[in-house]
């Protein structure tokens, strides 16, 4: 158990939650979403900047959470920058599969390393409570790239 | 550990055994991840003396049938047993006449019983009611569904940040337009133990009637209803080491018989036609359908545990640990304490400086200390402190130091871990 309290918590997580990245409010972003956890109160908002062709030129969030849900965000919002919305909608669905502890498959080559840096988070799957910990920052965004206003995670 | 010799001393003199208590709890001798569970959630639910569940197992196994219905020798013995819970708790709360104890669900069910049938029957459109700032969302929302409904007003009382209950901010929210007043007796997150008799005679010199939730407060406290003087107190099994599915609904009962019914159905009425139905008194007009028959039983066994042991020696004992536990927390680097009102129950909720609750109930699960971890269902008073959730470590009849002892190790090890 605690091997599985120190692979929950590695380094990466924990400087991920303690100075997250693209922590803000962009102005220019395009959409944006809040997600909203109703068991814990945790809330954060995310905002995209998505431009010609779908691809999302900038990425950031704001809000509070446990250290996971804030690193999930953190390390979210670097990985999405630069990518199409059809690519993260791709990637969400196999980010979800590892934090259930579901087998993912094939990894697809173009995402090889971001799976590889969010292989650190699957330490979740350990802790069905803290599954949506994980994805609230998933989920939110999958909000705010198609339109919908606000997510929970109910 | 000096705090120990207060502990094992009630104020009747007698020793308070609880590794003897601790040794009726089947689930006190878990394992968890490899420690023995410490487990400091009872204010979420409290666990069950092996007395209980061998009372309720007993009843389904020799003693079962439906209740009020059928004439043979089962129906009546269960009739009998879950009448005499009705007595049990009547005397418990010391009420006039057990046709004052209505059993619901859980306190939830019992407020919005309340709500419903009082409200809408009592209230209109411009009186005002008051709530606390501390209220669980159970005596918040059915209060909103009902100003939604019918347009009453409804003031929060306030408190101050230590968490005290302000008897003359109160006072001053009070006039001819109060018309109701419902309020905790024990704060589910910050332990304040609010001064309800002297909240119960104010509401009553402006005219006001009274609803008191005692979901923490009869455990921990326990009421004397007659003496209270109250309109209406609800608790909850589950939290008096009771079974989950059970809840009462004390009321005045020419004022229960004045009030409509909340649900319709079979065992409330006295007659009916498909013209018209008319309605038996309290308590059966508010206890629709088959009620929770063994669950009464069972909650009816567990206030004779506590009856047994005492819940005055059960406070002072909570109050000791209550003692022991804030001075170890406080000792923790950057932990805060949130509610420190001057009178208080066995619960504490904290903040660990760096450290989200959540992560602090998984990590400390690992060393087997369950504490409940969120927003307490109380959110406009986690507004109150500007956090989202604490974590809240709540004591019952069994917990011992080495329970907080644990805690502390626990929460070091969250230490470590967030560095």
């Amino acid at each position: 158990m605690e091997d599985d309290i120190r692979e929950l918590y590695q380094e990466v997580i924990l400087d991920h939650g303690k100075n997250p990245r693209n922590f803000r409010h962009p102005e220019d972003a395009t959409c944006e979403a809040n997600g909203n956890n109703p068991l814990c109160g945790d809330k954060l908002t995310v905002f995209v900047k998505v431009g010609a062709d779908e691809n999302i030129e900038d990425a950031a969030f704001e809000g509070r959470g446990c250290a996971i849900s804030v690193a999930s965000a953190s390390m979210m919002t670097n990985i999405v920058t630069g990518k199409k919305v059809s690519e993260v909608d791709a990637l969400f669905d196999i980010f979800h599969k590892m934090c259930m502890g579901e087998d993912i498959g094939e990894t697809p080559e173009e995402f090889e390393d971001d799976i590889d840096k969010l292989m650190v988070l699957s330490g979740v799957k350990q802790f069905p409570m803290r599954v949506k910990c994980a994805t609230l920052a998933w989920h939110t965004m999958n909000a705010a790239v198609h339109g919908d206003a606000a997510t929970t995670t109910e | 550990m000096t705090a120990t010799t207060t502990i094992l001393k009630s104020d009747t003199g007698a020793a308070y055994d609880v590794a003897a208590i601790r040794a009726d709890f089947p689930a006190l001798s878990l394992e968890i991840n490899g420690h023995p569970l410490a487990f400091l959630d009872s204010g979420a639910s409290a666990q069950k003396p092996a007395q209980v569940l061998e009372r309720m197992d007993q009843a389904y196994r020799t003693e079962y049938a439906n209740v009020h219905r059928g004439a043979y020798t089962l129906s009546q013995l269960a009739t009998d047993n879950y009448e005499n819970a009705r007595t049990t708790v009547a005397k418990f709360m010391n009420a006039k006449t057990p046709d004052e104890i209505i059993f619901t669900r859980n306190v939830t069910a019992a407020i919005n019983l309340v709500a419903y049938s009082y409200g809408r029957e009592f209230l209109q459109a411009g009186d005002e009611i008051i709530i606390s700032h501390m209220e669980h969302h159970a005596n918040i929302v059915p209060w909103q569904l009902l100003r939604d409904a019918i347009g009453i007003e409804i003031k929060v009382a306030p408190i101050d940040d230590a968490g005290n209950f302000l008897l003359d901010e109160f006072k001053s929210l009070l006039s001819a337009k109060t018309k109701f007043v419902a309020v905790t007796q024990i704060s589910n997150v910050l332990g304040t133990i609010v001064p309800i008799k002297e909240v119960v005679r104010l509401a009553h010199e402006a005219g006001a009637h009274v609803l008191i939730d005692g979901a923490q407060g009869i455990v921990h406290e326990g009421v004397d209803v007659q003496d209270l003087d109250a309109e209406f107190y609800a608790f909850t099994g589950h939290k008096l080491y009771g079974p989950s599915g059970i809840g009462v609904l004390w009321g005045k009962l020419d004022l229960l018989n004045k009030m409509p019914p909340y649900q319709g159905g079979g065992d409330m009425i006295e007659n009916v036609t498909f013209e018209k139905t008319t309605y038996r008194d309290a308590p059966a007009r508010f206890e629709a359908g088959t009620p929770p028959i063994i669950e009464a039983v069972g909650l009816a066994s567990a206030i004779d545990y506590v009856s047994n042991i005492g819940l005055t020696n059960i406070a002072a004992h909570e109050q000791g640990l209550l003692a022991y536990a804030t001075d170890e927390l406080l000792k923790i680097d950057g932990l805060q304490i949130i509610g420190q009102a001057d009178n208080k129950a066995g619960i504490i909720s904290f903040e660990l400086d760096g450290a989200h609750p959540h992560d602090v109930g998984t990590i400390i699960d690992s060393k087997g200390v369950a504490v409940r971890a969120g927003h307490h269902c109380a959110q406009p008073l986690m507004d109150r402190y500007g956090v989202a959730a604490t974590a809240r470590a709540s004591f019952g009849m069994y917990n011992n130091t080495g329970d907080v002892d644990q805690l502390v190790g626990a929460l070091n090890y969250v230490k470590e871990i967030f560095g």
